[in-house]
């Protein structure tokens, strides 16, 4: 995070020197693109709070852990509408590891937890519209599910 | 003018962000000085991580997108990156994933800026897989708590799974498919 405000900071700077005009209307077209978006990013980071406050840590472990297809499942579905920054997602994995959840859970969980995002599509479909954003998330739902099931395959 | 309903239904679809993040701030209160109350507590507390989150660094992702959007030719992302650009440009797009940090949406305004210069929708979809599961910051986390085994074979075998996923991806849109206009076209209008 440093290092991106940095690059940043360095970028404006070299922008500046070479050409005033150019810079401020560069600088000028992203911050309008981000306050263009922050509504859709309040309501979205409001729901997820909400969301995550009504979830206990301790019903993730019992929905997750223990044996049987089930908890596979819920994995992939409970990855795909979470939105956990990595720095809580890893340590949590880790406890579900800790607390007896299978490699396949951990897979699934992971997987889909990184590569789909069903409570920020509001988001993406700002971006990229209704029809791309739900095909590149069903896609990476599927592609999630392989590598869960590859990898159970490899790390058994 | 439009129809007094389309209008109370625009009304209330602009101002549910802001009732959405008030009910949060106000169960915070609440907790905070009326009675405990750990559910105020707790989405208080995540929406505040997730505020400071977003506040270090999208906008300065958006100032480097802005000036990326000044600076350079549309031809030179074309011709490395483009509809006609060979297989090196896979390895562009994962380099430019891996090395960034921060959640999946902070990568959107990236993808599209990348989209509007004129790269392959393939590209742009690698390179939100990219960010979205191999960042390398996240890596390191991950191989801490599952160990580098996990780490190891999940990455070996989600890049091909998203490149193939991004290739797919291309092959089920139309040749001539285009993003929405809306973020740029709706803030111009506020000027």
């Amino acid at each position: 995070m440093e290092a991106l405000l940095a690059i940043t900071a360095i970028a404006v700077i070299a922008s500046l020197v070479a050409d005033r005009r150019k810079t401020l209307a560069g600088v000028r077209r992203g911050l309008r693109m981000f306050i263009g978006l922050l509504p859709t990013l309040v309501a979205v980071l409001a729901a997820v709070s909400l969301l995550m406050a009504a979830v206990r840590p301790a019903t993730l472990e019992r929905l997750l852990g223990g044996g049987g297809p089930l908890p596979f499942v819920a994995a992939l579905f409970v990855g795909s509408i979470a939105l956990i920054p990595g720095f809580i997602a890893f340590p949590l994995a880790g406890l579900l590891k800790d607390h007896g959840a299978s490699t396949a859970v951990l897979a699934a969980f992971i997987t889909t937890l990184l590569m789909v995002g069903v409570v920020t599509l509001p988001i993406e479909m700002r971006f990229f519209g209704r029809r791309i954003a739900i095909w590149r998330n069903l896609l990476a739902f599927a592609g999630a599910v392989v590598v869960a099931v590859v990898m159970t395959l490899i790390l058994r | 003018m439009a129809p007094l309903t389309t209008r109370a239904l625009k009304a209330l679809k602009s101002a549910l962000p802001w009732a959405l993040a008030g009910l949060v701030i106000a169960m915070w209160v609440y907790d905070r000085f009326a009675a405990p109350f750990a559910f105020g507590r707790e989405s208080g507390a995540g929406l505040w991580s997730f505020s400071l989150e977003m506040a270090a660094f999208l906008p300065a992702m958006f100032v480097l997108v802005g000036l990326f959007d000044v600076w350079v030719p549309r031809s030179v992302v074309e011709r490395h990156v483009g509809r006609d650009s060979g297989p090196l440009a896979i390895l562009w797009m994962v380099l430019l994933g891996t090395l960034q940090a921060g959640p999946l949406y902070g990568a959107f305004p990236v993808a599209v800026a990348l989209w509007r210069k004129g790269t392959a929708p393939r590209n742009v979809f690698i390179y939100l897989g990219a960010f979205s599961a191999l960042k390398i910051p996240m890596l390191t986390f991950e191989v801490a708590f599952l160990g580098w085994q996990f780490s190891l074979v999940r990455t070996a075998v989600t890049l091909p799974v998203f490149v193939l996923l991004a290739y797919l991806l291309e092959r089920l849109l139309p040749a001539d498919v285009s993003i929405p206009e809306a973020q740029l076209n709706e803030a111009n209008q506020q000027r």
